[in-house]
């Protein structure tokens, strides 16, 4: 069972330092049995590290990548996306077991799985890229004014699809189809 | 209705897991606060949490059976479909099918494909997503809290823990026979007579007993799933994204072997052959299988050919870490691995510094130490030759005016090649070290301010302060005084990066003076080096000899870098000098130069006023207690009895009051 999902920005990797990202949305999973501030403190942490390692990929979103006018096409920037995977120690900031952090950048944002130490980590990868290509194509989350805040029953309805509970799951192709198939009959809606 | 249902069943394992995770009271604690949640209710008592917990894994594990081993086997949906001029009608599902095609011959898994599906083949699915956090967490509570509270009542709800969990989870197990044999008995299931399904393979030669416990029951369903599943994994996927859910069941269920060998050609499955390797390490003694070349692979071909593979690098070190000690005991090369290990940390160091912070101890053996120093100290120029190795596996012809358009070519050249295959080599043993350092140094010149260099190079001396906490555990005098004659040579042989430098001369000082602690006579024996590398000693003669030509610049630059060293430097000519008293003159007329020089304006070799005073005074302290050279021998060489700290403390005869007393002695004469 995952910990969480997050939704951040990851700011230019020449901008002035992981403080300046921001929590577009987020979804911790099972019982919280932290206060409000302890979590957004401990986010915080993951979302710095997550800077981090991707200014550390030598990567981001910085100028001259895409030459000028950044394009809007969800298709092209999922495939140019980078991400990576790192680990929080046991307790910093995650009290008991020790975290993988898995992430995915596509141009200023962000998409991040934070994920328990029994987690199938190549069902999280899967899964945290098909949470980004949904939120992607369904969100237009890269065109302008778009505005994640207001579209937070449709993340959840994703989640709910795709990581119930925050339960990964072995989903075969037939499977995918029809959640799809689910998907894209509520967000026509 | 069926999503309602699912929701509550996932929401319940997932609670139920999370609970495993969290000491009692806090549940307690934070749950009663929130009244809006029911499940307060459940938790707020440990004797209502534990029957509400023990009634509900019960019917959880028989649900979880029926979902698992007797999901429907016709496809789905039965979609109705409207068409364009029949109207409404109902399309006739037929059997599900595997993978490949084929008409399914058993019961339904997470690899069996419809047209359609229904709720129990959904659910099929949800539950073996969830299967193994459930067994962990059922299996850890029959033993952690039977465990935690001795005799306490968890004993009774739960049953022995086994089979699967220890199948799955990455404790070595020698429980694999016991659920081999299991599955093996001859009594039927109650279900399984029922629903006629076609016997497979798995089903033919398993079955379970109804006199088990749901629990054991639920285990060796799972097992025969896990089994069924390994069946499956062999058939041609014809879908990309089927392959992909293939290789990550792999992952779940790493017991057959013959994966291993239709697997191990091929990298692109390396993430799924870390949990075969995981089952080796595990079960390969049991099974008495020749491990050799699944560590040939692990520590071998992946390090070295994936370095730059992120997940994989992340889940081998994760792997490393976990099995630590298993691997020293199992795997004889392991410490022997590091130049290939040490690829992951040249290649992205701020992601895998932490694993080589936990990790490193382990490398340190009093065989590798001498080599695997140099290797730490060689880190940055690893990072750069695994760059051009990159680079010219990508782009073979040459750009000319590239970026690393020399060292590029210098990684090309044949009478370079050496060099380079020393530094990527896989393993320990070729030798510490290779003559010509300063040569790859200058080679690799322009590589200074590449991103991956300059992150390596700030690794170095967090991992050389854990090498060297490690070494003095395993090392003797000898193998000490052979380190520190590493430290000497290669203090002055580092890649050229001005911080890094600094950076490490910084650790060789601070490691140097515990070793020196550690083992006093090692000053002794390595008198000749430290006198030649410490430059200090030659420093002080430098400022006695060149005092009065304050202009001289060639002792500036030396001098000038800190006045608190230079203070240090007075205080150990003084204490030489009430060792030997034949020096006292010596030191005297140096310290009165000090003296002299003070009143003579600024210094070049101490840039601060307050320093220079500091200085000047303790000179001064030292001349007047150099006239008395048995006391000053008593004060600046005590015996260690007195440098007790004990000592310091009692204030009848504390240094601090002997001092006193010296001072008002000095002051008379």
């Amino acid at each position: 069972m995952v910990h969480c999902f997050l939704i951040h920005t990851a700011g230019p990797v020449s901008g002035p330092g992981p403080g300046d990202s921001r929590v577009l949305f987020s979804r911790v999973f099972g019982p919280h049995l932290q206060g409000r501030s302890l979590q957004r403190d401990q986010l915080m942490v993951v979302l710095s590290s997550v800077s981090l390692s991707r200014e550390a990929s030598g990567r981001g979103s910085g100028a001259g990548e895409g030459g000028g006018v950044p394009a809007t096409d969800e298709g092209t920037a999922l495939q140019e996306a980078d991400g990576g995977v790192l680990r929080l120690r046991a307790g910093d900031p995650f009290p008991g077991a020790e975290r993988s952090v898995l992430w995915l950048a596509v141009r200023s944002l962000a998409f991040t799985l934070v994920c328990l130490p029994h987690d199938n980590l190549l069902l999280a990868e899967a899964t945290l890229r098909s949470l980004a290509r949904h939120c992607l194509e369904h969100l237009r989350l890269l065109g302008n004014g778009s505005e994640v805040l207001l579209k937070v029953d449709r993340i959840d309805f994703l989640l709910g699809k795709l990581l119930p509970h925050g339960q990964l799951l072995f989903l075969n192709h037939r499977f995918t189809q029809s959640l799809e198939k689910d998907i894209t009959a509520y967000m026509a809606k | 209705m069926f999503a309602c249902d699912l929701s509550f069943y996932i929401g319940f394992v997932v609670l139920f897991w999370w609970i495993q995770d969290q000491p009692l009271e806090s549940i307690k604690r934070n749950y009663c606060r929130d009244r809006r949640d029911f499940r307060q209710a459940i938790l707020s008592d440990r004797t209502v949490y534990l029957s509400i917990q023990n009634n509900h894994v019960t019917l959880l594990n028989k649900k979880l059976i029926d979902w698992l081993r007797y999901a429907s086997t016709q496809q789905g949906g039965g979609t109705s479909s409207v068409g364009f001029f029949t109207g409404p009608r109902i399309r006739q599902p037929g059997p599900v099918t595997e993978l490949d095609g084929s008409v399914s011959g058993d019961f339904f898994t997470v690899l069996c494909v419809g047209q359609g599906f229904t709720e129990d083949q959904w659910m099929n699915v949800h539950s073996f997503s969830l299967l193994r956090p459930w067994l962990l967490a059922s299996d850890s509570v029959s033993n952690g809290n039977a465990s935690a509270e001795a005799g306490g009542k968890a004993r009774e709800y739960l049953g022995p823990p086994s089979l699967m969990t220890s199948l799955l989870s990455s404790s070595p197990s020698s429980r694999l026979q016991l659920s081999l044999s299991l599955s093996h008995s001859h009594s039927t299931d109650d279900r399984s007579e029922v629903d006629g399904s076609v016997v497979s393979m798995v089903s033919a030669t398993s079955s379970s007993s109804r006199l088990l416990a749901p629990k054991e029951r639920l285990r060796e369903k799972a097992f025969q799933y896990c089994q069924r599943l390994i069946e499956q994994s062999d058939r041609k996927a014809q879908k990309r994204v089927d392959t992909e859910l293939q290789k990550a069941v792999y992952r779940a269920f790493p017991c057959v072997k013959a994966l291993y060998g239709r697997l191990s050609g091929d990298l692109g499955y390396a993430r799924v052959l870390l949990p075969i390797a995981q089952f080796y390490l595990n079960h390969g003694e049991l099974a008495a299988v020749e491990c050799e070349s699944v560590w040939k692979l692990v520590f071998g071909r992946f390090p070295a050919e994936l370095f730059n593979e992120p997940y994989l690098t992340h889940e081998l070190l994760r792997f490393t870490r976990l099995n630590l000690q298993h691997l020293q005991a199992r795997v004889p090369q392991y410490t022997h691995t590091f130049p290939n290990l040490l690829k992951f940390l040249a290649w992205d160091s701020p992601a895998v510094v932490e694993d080589f912070v936990d990790l490193l101890p382990s490398l340190v053996t009093s065989g590798t130490a001498v080599e695997l120093l140099h290797s730490l100290l060689d880190l940055p120029c690893l990072s750069a030759t695994l760059i051009l190795q990159l680079r010219l596996a990508f782009s073979p012809i040459s750009e000319a005016g590239g970026r690393s358009h020399l060292s590029l070519e210098a990684f090309r050249n044949p009478s370079y090649r050496g060099l380079f295959l020393f530094l990527l080599r896989g393993e320990a043993g070729s030798g510490d070290t290779i003559a010509r350092l300063s040569k790859l140094h200058e080679l690799l010149v322009e590589a200074v301010d590449w991103p991956r260099v300059v992150q390596s190079a700030q690794a170095v001396p967090v991992l050389l302060h854990v090498y060297f906490n490690a070494v003095v555990t395993v090392a003797n005098e000898k193998l000490l005084a052979q380190l520190i004659s590493v430290l000497l040579e290669r203090s002055s042989l580092l890649f050229n990066i001005p911080t890094y430098i600094k950076e490490i001369h910084r650790v060789f000082s601070c490691h140097l003076l515990r070793f020196c602690k550690l083992h006093p006579s090692l000053v002794v024996d390595q008198s000749h080096e430290l006198l030649e590398f410490a430059g200090t000693t030659a420093n002080v003669w430098l400022l006695g000899e060149y005092l009065s030509v304050t202009s001289d610049a060639r002792c500036s630059v030396e001098l000038i870098t800190s006045c608190f060293e230079s203070l240090e430097a007075v205080l150990a000519l003084a204490k030489l000098a009430s060792r030997s008293h034949d020096l006292i003159p010596r030191v005297s007329l140096f310290l009165s130069k000090l003296r002299s020089v003070s009143r003579g304006g600024p210094v070049v070799w101490c840039s601060s006023e307050d320093d220079l005073v500091a200085i000047v005074t303790r000179g001064e302290e030292l001349c007047s207690l150099l006239k008395l050279p048995g006391v000053a021998q008593s004060v600046l060489t005590p015996p260690p009895s007195i440098s007790d700290p004990r000592w310091h403390r009692d204030v009848n005869v504390a240094l601090p009051y002997q001092l006193r007393i010296l001072t008002g002695l000095t002051h008379l004469h």
